[in-house]
C-alpha cells in the first residue's frame, strides 16, 4: 500500500463543499391542511415564510483523498459525516463548492435492493446486479460471497427466504454482497458494527483487501477501535466543519479528549457533552462484545 | 502533520483553482452529474440484467406469502374478468350485438390492466423506492422500465389464461394470433414511456399517486374495454370529433389490435383507420419522449 500512497494519485477532491438540507412544512401549523394549501398557493414567497427550514449540514469542507488511503470520518452525532459521504457518492447535491471523484464512488450497502421474500441465493444475484456487476462475475464469486457471510455454517440457509434469517445473519449477507464488488472509491457507513466478533474480523480483513485492489475507503463509525484498526488517516467533523485532518492517532487523541474519553483503551462513542445519561451507560456496556447491528443513523 | 482547525478555517482552505486544477489534472469528474443521452442509454443497456432480474424478483415476491403462491398470477386476472363479465355482461347487458362477448371483454380487461398497472407502478417508481435510489448508483430509468417489464410478465400469465378462455368459447387458433406479438411490443413501449413521464412527475409531487386511480378509471371507461367503440362510432348521433378522439385513444388502439389478432369475429373493418400507424406513432412518441423527459431530471431523483 505504501507505494500507492507515494504515487499520490487523488481519487476524491472536495473543494469547499457546503451542503444544505431544506425541510418542508416546519412553519406554524406544520403539516396541517391549511398550511399545505398556503404553501401551494403562495409559491413565490421566501423560503422562511413558506415554512421551509434550512439545515446547514456541511460547511466549507475541503480535502483531498489519495489512492490507497483508508480514511475515517469521526464526529459526534449530527456533525454531518453521513451527509458528506452521500455527497461524495453523488447522491446529495452540494449547495456550493465541488466534489470531484475518480470513477463512481459507491456507498457500501445493497439493503434497499434486496427483497425479504426471496431466497438468499436470489438476493445475492439481485444485489450484485443492482451494484452493476456482470452476471458472470456474480456466478464466479457466488461461492465466496456465501462462504464469507457464513450463512451456511448452520445449515442450508441460503436457499431459504431472507425473512427467515435472524437480523445478524441478514446483516452479514448484506455486507458480503456489498463487499463482493471492487470499488474505485468505497464509502462505508457504520458497516463494521454488524455481526459477531469473528465476522467483524473478517469484515476488517475484507476492507483491507478492497483497499489494496481498489482505491480509497471512507469509513464512518462511532467505534473508535474499528477506525484505529482500519484507517491511517482521519477527518474529524464537528457541526459540519472540518475540525481536524491528520494521521489517525493524533486526531483520535484530540477527539477522545474532546468527547471526554480518558482511557487509551478502545472506546466507542462519542457522547455529546450535553446528552450524558444514556450515553454513559452505552460506554460502559460496550467494549468486548460488539453491539447488535447498528442502524446507520444519519449523523 | 495534523492541524487543529479553528472554525471557521479561513486560511486553511486551499484556493479554489488549486483543487479544481488538481482534480482536472488527474481526470476527476464532478460527482453525481447527469450523463449525456448516449452515455445514459449505454449505462441503461449495461444494467439490462438488473432490470429483468428486478422485475422477475418483484413478480415472484408478490405472492410468495400466499398459500397458493404463483397460482394467483393466473387466478387474479381470471377473477377480474369474471367480475367484469358479471357486471357488464349480465347485469348491464352491454354484450348485446357484440359477437363473442366473453373473449371480447376478457381481452379488453387484460390489455387495459397492463397499461393501467404499468402507469400506476411507474408513478411510484421513484417515490416508492427512495431507499434504493439513495443507496445505489444506476440509471434511474431502470426503475420505471423494470416495473413496466414486471407488468408485461404478469400479462403473459394472463395471456395464457386468455388462450384457454378463447379455446373454451370456440375461437379458432389462427395465423393472425402472431399479430399479438408486434401489438404487445408497441404497447409495452408506450407503457414504459408513459411510466417514465409519470415517474418524474410522481418523484416531484408524490400526491399524483393519489390522483391517478381516478384518472385511470375515467380513461378505462372511454377506452372501450367493456363496449365496442366501433358500434358506437357507427351510430350517426356522435359528433365526428368525438369519434376520432375515441379511435385515436392509445389504450383503445392497443385493445382493438389485440382483439383483431385473437378473435376471428372481430374483423378488420371494426378497426379504426390506419390503426398500425397510430399504434406505432403512440409507441414512438411516448417511448422516446418519455425517456428524454425522464433523463432531463436524472440528477434530481431521490434528493432533497
Amino acid at each position: 500500500m505504501a507505494e500507492n500512497v507515494n504515487d499520490k494519485v487523488p481519487t476524491v477532491v472536495a473543494d469547499r463543499v457546503d451542503i444544505v438540507y431544506r425541510v418542508n412544512g416546519t412553519g406554524a401549523g406544520r403539516g396541517s391542511a391549511t398550511a399545505a394549501l398556503n404553501r401551494i398557493l403562495r409559491r413565490e414567497q421566501t423560503e422562511r415564510a413558506a415554512g421551509v427550514r434550512r439545515v446547514h449540514a456541511v460547511k466549507k469542507v475541503s480535502f483531498v483523498a489519495y489512492k490507497g488511503e483508508a480514511i475515517g470520518l469521526i464526529g459526534t452525532n449530527g456533525s454531518g459525516k453521513s451527509t458528506l459521504l452521500k455527497a461524495v457518492a453523488g447522491l446529495l447535491p452540494v449547495e456550493s463548492g465541488h466534489i470531484y471523484t475518480h470513477g463512481q464512488p459507491s456507498l457500501l450497502g445493497v439493503n434497499a435492493a434486496l427483497m425479504n421474500d426471496l431466497t438468499g441465493e436470489r438476493n445475492v444475484f439481485l444485489g450484485g446486479l443492482a451494484m452493476g456487476m456482470p452476471r458472470e462475475q456474480i456466478k464466479e464469486r457466488y461461492q465466496d460471497i456465501v462462504d464469507f457471510s457464513g450463512i451456511n455454517e448452520k445449515g442450508d440457509f441460503i436457499t431459504l427466504p431472507m425473512r427467515t434469517y435472524s437480523s445478524g445473519m441478514a446483516a452479514r449477507l448484506r455486507f458480503s454482497i456489498a463487499a463482493a464488488k471492487d470499488h474505485d472509491v468505497l464509502l462505508i457507513d457504520e458497516a463494521l458494527a454488524t455481526g459477531d466478533r469473528s465476522f467483524q474480523k473478517r469484515s476488517e480483513a475484507r476492507i483491507r483487501e478492497l483497499r489494496r485492489h481498489a482505491g480509497t475507503v471512507f469509513l464512518v463509525s462511532h467505534n473508535n477501535k474499528s477506525i484505529r484498526d482500519t484507517c491511517e488517516r482521519v477527518l474529524w467533523l464537528e457541526r459540519g466543519e472540518l475540525r481536524m485532518d491528520g494521521p489517525t492517532e493524533e486526531v483520535m487523541k484530540e477527539y477522545e479528549a474532546f468527547t471526554g474519553d480518558k482511557k487509551p483503551a478502545p472506546k466507542k462513542p462519542a457522547p455529546k457533552p450535553d446528552a450524558t445519561k444514556t450515553k454513559t451507560e452505552d460506554t460502559k456496556a460496550d467494549t468486548p462484545q460488539p453491539d447488535a447491528p447498528k442502524v446507520a443513523l444519519p449523523s | 502533520m495534523s492541524q487543529v482547525l479553528h472554525t471557521p478555517p479561513p486560511t486553511q482552505a486551499p484556493a479554489d483553482d488549486d483543487l479544481a486544477a488538481l482534480a482536472a489534472r488527474h481526470g476527476l469528474t464532478v460527482s453525481g452529474a447527469r450523463p449525456s443521452l448516449p452515455e445514459y442509454v449505454r449505462q441503461l443497456w449495461a444494467r439490462r440484467h438488473f432490470i429483468s432480474a428486478f422485475a422477475t424478483a418483484k413478480l415472484t415476491a408478490q405472492y410468495s406469502q400466499a398459500k397458493l403462491g404463483q397460482v394467483w398470477q393466473v387466478m387474479t386476472p381470471l377473477l377480474n374478468a369474471a367480475v367484469y363479465y358479471f357486471i357488464f355482461g349480465v347485469l348491464l347487458g352491454t354484450k348485446h350485438n357484440v359477437p363473442d362477448y366473453v373473449p371480447f371483454l376478457v381481452t379488453g380487461v387484460f390489455i387495459w390492466t397492463f397499461t393501467q398497472s404499468s402507469i400506476m407502478a411507474g408513478t411510484r417508481a421513484i417515490s416508492g423506492n427512495l431507499g434504493l435510489v439513495r443507496a445505489l448508483h444506476f440509471p434511474r430509468a431502470a426503475l420505471p422500465i423494470s416495473f413496466a417489464l414486471q407488468q408485461l410478465q404478469q400479462l403473459l400469465f394472463s395471456m395464457a389464461a386468455l388462450v384457454v378462455i378463447l379455446l373454451c368459447f370456440g375461437v379458432p387458433v389462427a395465423a393472425s394470433w402472431l399479430l399479438a406479438l408486434p401489438a404487445l411490443v408497441l404497447q409495452f413501449t408506450f407503457n414504459a414511456g408513459v411510466s417514465m413521464v409519470m415517474a418524474r412527475m410522481g418523484a416531484k409531487t408524490p400526491d399524483i399517486a393519489q390522483l391517478m386511480p381516478f384518472v385511470l378509471r375515467t380513461w378505462m371507461y372511454v377506452s372501450g374495454v367493456m363496449w365496442s367503440i366501433d358500434k358506437l362510432a357507427k351510430k350517426d348521433d356522435l359528433p365526428h370529433v368525438v369519434t376520432v378522439l375515441l379511435e385515436l385513444n392509445p389504450a383503445a388502439v392497443y385493445i382493438d389490435l389485440m382483439r383483431f389478432a385473437l378473435i376471428d369475429s372481430f374483423h378488420a373493418r371494426s378497426l379504426p383507420p390506419h390503426v398500425w400507424a397510430v399504434a406505432t406513432g403512440w409507441a414512438l412518441l411516448a417511448g422516446i419522449g418519455g425517456f428524454i423527459y425522464f433523463w432531463k431530471a436524472e440528477e434530481t431523483y431521490g434528493r432533497g
